[in-house]
């Protein structure tokens, strides 16, 4: 049997909602025949009459109407139709859900899942990857699974989790990233990275839809070149596990960090700057970083696929890297 | 309405006297709209969510103006700690919300603890939300109050009209009536004069009544003048005299105390006593907020959530 990235995903949905009477679903189209512009509702409200919600289009209230179910003791888990949109939501989310345990000392048990990143055509506003935004406020957890069995586990585990999570999927790997089960005989708890490829040549340190990038990279590389990449899977940017990070590092002494975002103050950035301050010492090299262009995300096929980092990309700058 | 005029007439001499962080926001003008509210609410069972002018309901409400001076004071007995301060308290425990400064966003956040009480089975709840005429331009107003319709929720939204958003004035920030915005909503709307102590009274009953059995989200215009700045650093000199005079003899208190008395619920003693009564309790509460101890930052753990990982 092979399963999606999505199905990982409706299949934590539908646990969830069977587990926990406190979990209900809302989002814009999530309920009804349709189940979602990206289908991972799909059948859940007839299964679970009531507790799967349509919203009007209005991202700050959905937003806002979590966090007030969270406080009376429920975990809805929100869905933004695309992460793009979830800018509207990020006053919610961020002044509101994020400062609520410090300020108040009750943490809002509120999960925002948001499809997330660039796919042929998908243009400017149905493309971005806003890690560094939510990741930015204090007070939010912020998830990128790479991988069938991340998608299920972290986002039971991101509904556990008693405080907000954002939840990025990635539109990309959707249907395109395959795998045998969404199980894992181990799956390793939340804040720890995951060695995806061992290699002792450079680490490339990456999350969502970058990593089958740059293990393909990693591939490529070591085809032609005889070069072992390190493959680092953040899973989650924040919390930040460093600490597999500067183990590798040690292990290789180059680092490169590859993010689908735009480069400025991003996750890459983060990450070059604890290893840089925390590090230093274990670097033979310039620690490098390869993002997206500071631009908008174009539409057309061609033109994206040039915008952000493609596997090709990686293996050049990691050989670059390297030659250092 | 008299304690809660009691506290903003302490906590202002002490801004005069530099003894607050930050800002002080006083509620003249608006009591007998905040208090009218919450003294149909139940603390512990409906929500409320007061903000900036609203002291008048947080006592009708049930909680102590010790909370409020905690908050004014950064007292680490406070619901606060010093982590957020004067007009930024609640109890969400209890059903109120604490406010973000961001005006509009605390509606929808009402609705969710509505469709809470609504998955737990608790029937016959109601929340009120207090919002301003200057929040009735903001989109997270819009977006929340036409959810609370489409989903009819058990909510009250009382627009407090006092003529001033800060310093810019209806004319510059609506051009419909707050009335005809409620109703385009699909709401049943209200609307009473706010200094009319008897008839806020009657018109709060009724919308909250109405919601409270059943009958779908409420609005309520509230209309006044703020009898005060916006803040206590604001001397509201863009309030024009004449419009202050036109309300020299609206103060609410003056008029519920005027009603009061004429409707035989209250003698001239113990509106006196009511008087000095109030301003005994304010006085002792704000001493012993002065007295408790304000956060120590050696001791503060800079934790924003909960839950944290174990390396």
């Amino acid at each position: 049997m092979s399963v999606t990235y999505i199905d990982a995903i409706h299949q934590a949905l539908d646990e969830l909602l069977a587990e926990d009477p406190d979990v209900f679903l809302m989002g814009e189209d999530i309920a009804g025949k349709f189940g979602g512009a990206f289908k991972a509702t799909k059948g859940l409200d007839a299964k679970y009459p009531g507790r799967v919600l349509n919203a009007p289009i209005a991202e700050d209230a959905i937003a806002g109407v979590g966090i007030g179910a969270a406080i009376g003791g429920m975990k809805p888990i929100l869905e933004m139709q695309f992460a793009d949109f979830g800018t509207l939501a990020l006053n919610q989310m961020g002044n509101n859900a994020g400062a609520h345990f410090y300020r108040t000392g009750m943490p809002i048990n509120v999960t925002l899942r948001m499809p997330c990143g660039g796919t042929p055509g998908g243009g400017p506003y149905h493309s971005q990857s806003l890690e560094a935004l939510f990741a930015h406020y204090p007070g939010l957890h912020v998830f990128t699974p790479a991988t069938v069995a991340d998608a299920y586990y972290m986002l039971k585990q991101a509904v556990q989790i008693p405080d907000p999570v954002v939840f990025l999927e990635h539109k990309f790997l959707y249907r395109w990233l395959k795998a045998d089960s969404w199980t894992d005989p181990n799956p390793l708890p939340i804040g720890q990275a995951r060695i995806a490829r061992p290699g002792q040549h450079a680490t490339v340190v990456a999350f969502s839809a970058m990593v089958p990038e740059a293990l393909r990279a990693a591939e490529e590389l070591s085809a032609t070149s005889g070069y072992e990449l390190e493959v680092v899977d953040l899973r989650s940017v924040k919390p930040l596990d460093t600490e597999t990070i500067l183990d590798s590092v040690a292990r290789t002494a180059r680092l490169l960090v590859v993010s689908e975002d735009f480069p400025w103050g991003g996750v890459a950035a983060e990450v070059v700057s604890q290893v840089s301050a925390q590090g230093f010492h274990l670097l033979d090299a310039p620690p490098l970083r390869l993002s997206s262009h500071d631009t908008p995300i174009p539409a057309h096929p061609d033109l994206w696929k040039a915008h952000r980092p493609s596997a090709a990309a990686i293996a050049d700058a990691a050989r670059y890297l390297i030659s250092l | 309405m008299v304690m809660a005029r009691a506290f903003d007439t302490k906590i202002s001499a002490l801004y005069k006297a530099g003894k607050i962080f930050g800002g002080v926001f006083l509620g003249r003008g608006h009591e007998a709209i905040a208090a009218c509210q919450a003294v149909f609410l139940t603390r512990g069972e409906d929500v409320y969510n007061p903000f900036i002018r609203e002291q008048a309901g947080r006592c009708a409400w049930g909680e102590s103006v010790l909370e409020s001076a905690r908050a004014y004071l950064g007292s680490i007995d406070g619901y606060m700690r010093g982590r957020d301060s004067n007009v930024h308290w609640g109890n969400p425990a209890s059903g109120t919300p604490v406010p973000i400064s961001h005006l509009g966003a605390m509606v929808s956040v009402v609705a969710g603890m509505m469709l809470a009480k609504r998955f737990k089975g608790e029937t016959g709840r109601v929340g009120v939300a207090c919002i301003g005429d200057g929040t009735t331009s903001v989109g997270a107003t819009h977006e929340a109050v036409n959810l609370i319709a489409v989903e009819k929720l058990p909510v009250v939204i009382v627009v407090t009209n006092n003529q001033f958003a800060y310093s810019t004035p209806n004319s510059q920030e609506f051009a419909a009536s707050l009335t005809d915005r409620g109703r385009g909503y699909g709401l049943s709307c209200h609307e009473c004069d706010g200094t009319d102590f008897m008839a806020t009274l009657a018109t709060m009953q009724r919308a909250i009544s109405a919601a409270r059995a059943g009958e779908g989200p409420q609005w309520v215009v509230a209309n006044t003048l703020r009898m005060c700045g916006h803040g206590e650093h604001d001397d509201a000199a863009y309030i024009p005299e004449e419009l202050k005079a036109a309300y020299a003899d609206r103060d609410p208190l003056a008029v519920a105390r005027r009603q009061m008395l004429e409707a035989g619920w209250l003698t001239e003693a113990e509106a006196q006593a009511w008087d000095d009564e109030c301003r005994d309790e304010v006085q002792r509460l704000v001493a012993q907020a002065q007295r408790e101890k304000t956060p120590n930052p050696a001791d503060e753990d800079w934790m924003a959530t909960s839950w944290n990982p174990e390396y």
